[in-house]
């Protein structure tokens, strides 16, 4: 990195802190990719094709149908349970960052957290992209020691008697947090039920709110998705 | 020369806050997602595998201050001047990631289960203590984690051990456990108590019988 490129704020977290100049980054980006095309490594059409995958086949609604079919279907939830790697293959969801599986369930007494402090292992496959925050050094470095603290960030609050469950994901196995299905909402179709699950209650940093909570941005967006091409 | 990790943030105070994103936010610039797509497609080429991509990114000196897609593209840079792709003679890929193989090869990934090599030395709920000792190079268990008891819970089978893969030394597979301690094993009785217990995924050679 070059000196006019350092960052004055570099105290902040990466989330804060305002982007370096993107021309000089783009610059950079562009001519890589053209070195890396040049010397037969890589296919510039590959790339637009993993970006389209990443930005409207493979993300948290992926996951979210996971987790409505498991409270749907009691059977299914024993699979996810026990070997989540194939109940999760067999919604046909498989692959890059998801090849090892495994669903935690939370209860009246546990709430799970899922996090990776050493760098931002996250399960691809079922929840897309990790989002900014994740992958941030304030998440991951209190994620372990604060999770309370962390969870307040987010609007969450859990009385003492809920224990916290938390996940580092050091190795390959990706943790996928299945999140307690709300009250009011026997009468809600497995679809239905998938536009409640937000991406951060299968991290744990969110809870699944009602019907009526959900009625706006959320619900919207999980519309949008959908209906992608 | 001794080897440290920049990535491993557990446990450390870290100033800043946590800002929350809507979902469907992905890329904050342009060149964001190509840097994504440039690392997932040089994955296939076997220029390097996952543990060396993370050695690589972790011993950036400048890792704390770069935002996580700029670790990814100082990573593949400083990858690329590694293993000679700028020099007279850059190694020839074993395969070229086309678009029209795009969604089999995401769709089949890259399991890092293999067959063991000898029965598991730990047993489901048993006490073990994780080493103390720091390695001089790349690891996955994280200093928050070392010389603490805690009890196995999970025994994943046997998967790639990143100690010996992210150094060019073999896959060696090792028996791996997700190990989970009491908050209080790791952090002391810290106020406010948390209420929490935490697991790390463990490799049998960080781990000895408690």
């Amino acid at each position: 990195m070059s000196e006019h490129e350092h960052d004055p704020h570099s105290g902040h977290s990466h989330a804060e802190r305002p982007p370096r100049p993107a021309s000089a980054l783009e610059t950079r980006v562009r001519a890589l990719e053209a070195l890396l095309t040049e010397k037969g490594y890589i296919d510039p059409a590959a790339l637009d094709v993993l970006i389209d995958a990443y930005q409207t086949k493979i993300g948290p609604r992926n996951g979210a149908r996971v987790v409505a079919r498991a409270w749907c279907d009691a059977e299914f939830r024993r699979w996810l349970l026990t070997d989540a790697t194939a109940a999760i293959a067999s919604m046909g969801f498989t692959g890059r960052q998801a090849e090892h599986m495994v669903a935690v369930e939370n209860t009246p007494q546990v709430h799970n957290l899922v996090v990776c402090t050493l760098c931002s292992c996250y399960p691809w496959a079922v929840l897309g992209l990790p989002p900014t925050w994740y992958k941030s050094a304030p998440y991951r470095a209190r994620a372990v020691k604060d999770p309370r603290g962390v969870l307040r960030e987010f609007g969450v609050e859990l009385p003492d008697t809920i224990h916290i469950r938390i996940w580092d994901s050091t190795a390959e196995v990706r943790y996928l947090v299945l999140p307690q299905r709300p009250s009011g909402t026997e009468h809600l179709s497995e679809k239905e039920l998938a536009n409640l699950v937000t991406r951060d209650s299968m991290i744990g940093t969110g809870l699944v709110g009602s019907a009526a909570d959900m009625a706006g941005s959320a619900t919207g967006m999980a519309d949008s998705v959908d209906s992608a091409p | 020369m001794s080897y440290h990790s920049n990535a491993d943030l557990g446990g450390q105070n870290v100033p800043g806050t946590i800002v929350p994103e809507p979902e469907g936010e992905l890329f904050h610039a342009p060149w964001e997602p190509r840097v994504m797509a440039l690392v997932v497609a040089m994955g296939p080429t076997g220029l390097s595998n996952i543990d060396m991509n993370r050695s690589v990114r972790e011993t950036l000196p400048n890792y704390r201050d770069l935002s996580y897609y700029e670790i990814w593209l100082a990573a593949l840079e400083k990858l690329l001047l590694q293993k000679g792709v700028l020099g007279d003679a850059p190694p020839a890929p074993k395969q070229v990631l086309r678009a029209d193989l795009v969604a089999a090869v995401i769709g089949k990934g890259s399991p890092a289960s293999r067959p063991p090599v000898g029965p598991a030395r730990y047993a489901l709920k048993e006490r073990v203590r994780t080493v103390a000792a720091q390695p001089e190079h790349h690891t996955r268990l994280p200093a928050y984690a070392r010389g603490k008891v805690g009890v196995v819970e999970r025994v994943h089978g046997a998967h790639v051990f990143p100690d010996t893969n992210s150094q060019g030394l073999g896959e060696s597979p090792q028996w791996l456990y997700t190990v989970a301690f009491d908050e209080k094993e790791l952090w002391g009785a810290q106020e406010p108590l948390q209420h929490s217990t935490i697991s790390v995924d463990a490799f049998e050679p960080y781990l000895e019988p408690a």
